[in-house]
């Protein structure tokens, strides 16, 4: 994948690239920090189809939710390097005793000898969370350790 | 008595100007056109006389053209500059003599003699950069791979005028050709000192206003603009250069902040400045020029679609990309109204002034349109080569 900078005297920076499917998709920065989400027309490659203007809250949202996937994949990835490693994303249900309670609480290391490497929650991750972190229902615990661990975990987490 | 007269019409004037900003927006037009057309029919000649203001308003028109141009500068960076002018110098040079050359011939034949055949090729020669981002945004082209080709134009062309002005200020102040040579020498030496003082020191310029608040910032700005502004004006390279050159220099951290806080002073003053522009003209004047002011039109459409065909073509953009970057740089503004202003000041022809104002209320209006319509045109175009070559095929 080439990412190809074209700068654009008094407008901003653009970035694009071609996807592996033949689509050519694009971002331009400006300089007042808002971005345009740009999606090349098939018929005509230099002109673009669709035009998103994103301010700088959009975007982040947007580039939260491109890049959350992308953790759980890289980690499905390590899995598969470090053989015996197992990664799963356990839903915290309405019914869990540990809504409300902290990672602390639940002690899930010292019990299951796995670990929590993230949280997500409504589309946002958070990243290697303190023992203060409070969980909420509808959260997904990202948990990394042995098959054995990451069982013994979503049993825990779904029934104490 | 005459405070109350004072007040009255330049609060009349600006508050016009609102209404008749608002009704541009609601048309999805550049304002320029109609701040002319405000004018026109104010003041000289026009349908209501305004005395009062008048000391108020050349003095805000002058500082509108000093903000244009500082703000302008600002959108740009010395690497900006450099970096367009060595990729595309011969389109920018294409540019200017294509289109401004007609417009000089225009002048001499219309017999505004050579001086004032200068101040056409100027008045022809530039695209309102103003216009044609807007037009750009406006229709979600920004991201199109010909638009960085029509930006680096528009950046040669202003380029182009911060040599092209200094030479006319130069010879519309001098009388004989030898004194015009002498002056315009030495106004290209203080412009080629500038701008290596812009591009080495700029980071020197931006300590001189940056630290401290808003309001600190705005007032060290505007005056240090307003300073180099008046140099350069005695030392003949003109006020706008300046101003400029100065936006250049100011770092790029800085010019965001600039920007911000200047933005409101520039439409302010701007606005004056057009309709200042109008007030000066008599609109009787008008009907004499209006046919050469088409026949410019014309023309101009046509040279700067030849333009924006060659500099798209050169960036490897097909046929529709072609037809939108020369369609997309049509509009003419506001600085071919500095340059008549400058020409008209200097007691060029009064002609200038007026057939300046009917080509920009043209180009103006019709640049963003056709413009837009460069997108059915070129998809058109592609059609008919795809039967044609499906015939030939047959």
């Amino acid at each position: 994948m080439d990412l190809e900078e074209t700068k654009l005297p008094g407008v901003g920076l653009r970035h694009d690239f071609t996807t592996a499917r033949g689509r050519r998709i694009g971002v331009i920065s400006t300089r007042g920090g808002e971005r345009e989400l740009l999606v090349y027309s098939q018929d005509d490659p230099d002109a673009c189809h669709a035009v998103v203007d994103l301010d700088g809250d959009e975007a982040e949202v947007l580039a939260e939710l491109l890049g959350q996937p992308r953790v759980i994949e890289r980690l499905a990835r390590l899995r598969e390097q470090i053989e015996g490693l197992a990664t799963e994303g356990i839903y915290l249900e309405d019914s869990s005793p540990y809504v409300g309670k902290t990672l602390g609480d639940a002690a899930i290391r010292s019990r299951t000898g796995a670990s929590v490497v993230a949280l997500v929650r409504n589309g946002e991750v958070v990243p290697s969370p303190a023992p203060s972190q409070r969980f909420s229902s509808g959260d997904k615990i990202v948990v990394v350790g042995t098959q054995e661990g990451v069982r013994a975990t979503a049993e825990l987490l779904h029934n104490g | 008595m005459h405070t109350a007269a004072l007040l009255i019409e330049l609060g009349a004037v600006i508050f016009g100007l609102g209404l008749v900003g608002r009704l541009a927006g609601r048309l999805g037009i550049s304002p320029v056109p109609l701040y002319l057309l405000a004018g026109l029919a104010f003041g000289a000649g026009g349908v209501v006389p305004l005395n009062a203001p008048e000391g108020f308003l050349d003095a805000a028109s002058e500082i509108g053209v000093v903000m244009l141009l500082l703000m302008l500068g600002l959108e740009y960076s010395a690497g900006d500059l450099l970096g367009n002018l060595r990729r595309q110098a011969p389109v920018g040079l294409l540019d200017l003599l294509l289109n401004g050359l007609p417009g000089a011939a225009f002048g001499l034949l219309l017999g505004f003699g050579p001086v004032g055949a200068l101040a056409m090729f100027g008045i022809t020669a530039v695209s309102s950069s103003g216009i044609v981002a807007k037009v750009l945004a406006d229709l979600g082209r920004l991201g199109n791979r010909e638009t960085p080709a029509i930006l680096g134009i528009l950046v040669l062309e202003d380029l182009g005028m911060a040599v092209y002005l200094p030479i006319l200020t130069a010879v519309l102040a001098a009388s004989g050709v030898w004194e015009a040579t002498g002056s315009v020498l030495i106004a290209l030496a203080c412009l080629a000192v500038a701008l290596v003082v812009a591009l080495r020191w700029g980071s020197v310029i931006s300590k001189f206003v940056s630290g401290g608040s808003g309001e600190v910032t705005l007032l060290r700005v505007l005056g240090l603009a307003l300073l180099v502004a008046g140099v350069a004006e005695q030392l003949h390279v003109s006020a706008a250069v300046g101003a400029f050159l100065l936006g250049i220099s100011l770092s790029e951290d800085l010019a965001p902040e600039a920007h911000h806080r200047l933005e409101p002073l520039r439409d302010l003053f701007a606005a004056v400045f057009f309709v200042s522009f109008g007030l000066s003209t008599d609109p009787t004047s008008l009907p004499p020029v209006l046919l050469p002011a088409l026949l410019l039109v014309v023309v101009g459409v046509v040279t700067k679609l030849v333009t924006g065909w060659v500099a798209a073509r050169r960036a490897g953009i097909a046929v529709p990309g072609r037809i939108r970057a020369g369609a997309a740089l049509i509009p003419r503004g506001e600085f071919s109204i500095v340059i008549a202003g400058l020409a008209t000041a200097a007691g060029v022809d009064a002609r200038l002034a007026a057939l300046a104002a009917a080509y920009v209320l043209v180009m103006a209006v019709l640049g963003p349109v056709l413009a837009r319509f460069a997108d059915p045109w070129a998809r058109a175009y592609v059609r008919r080569q795809r039967e044609r070559a499906a015939t030939t095929a047959r």
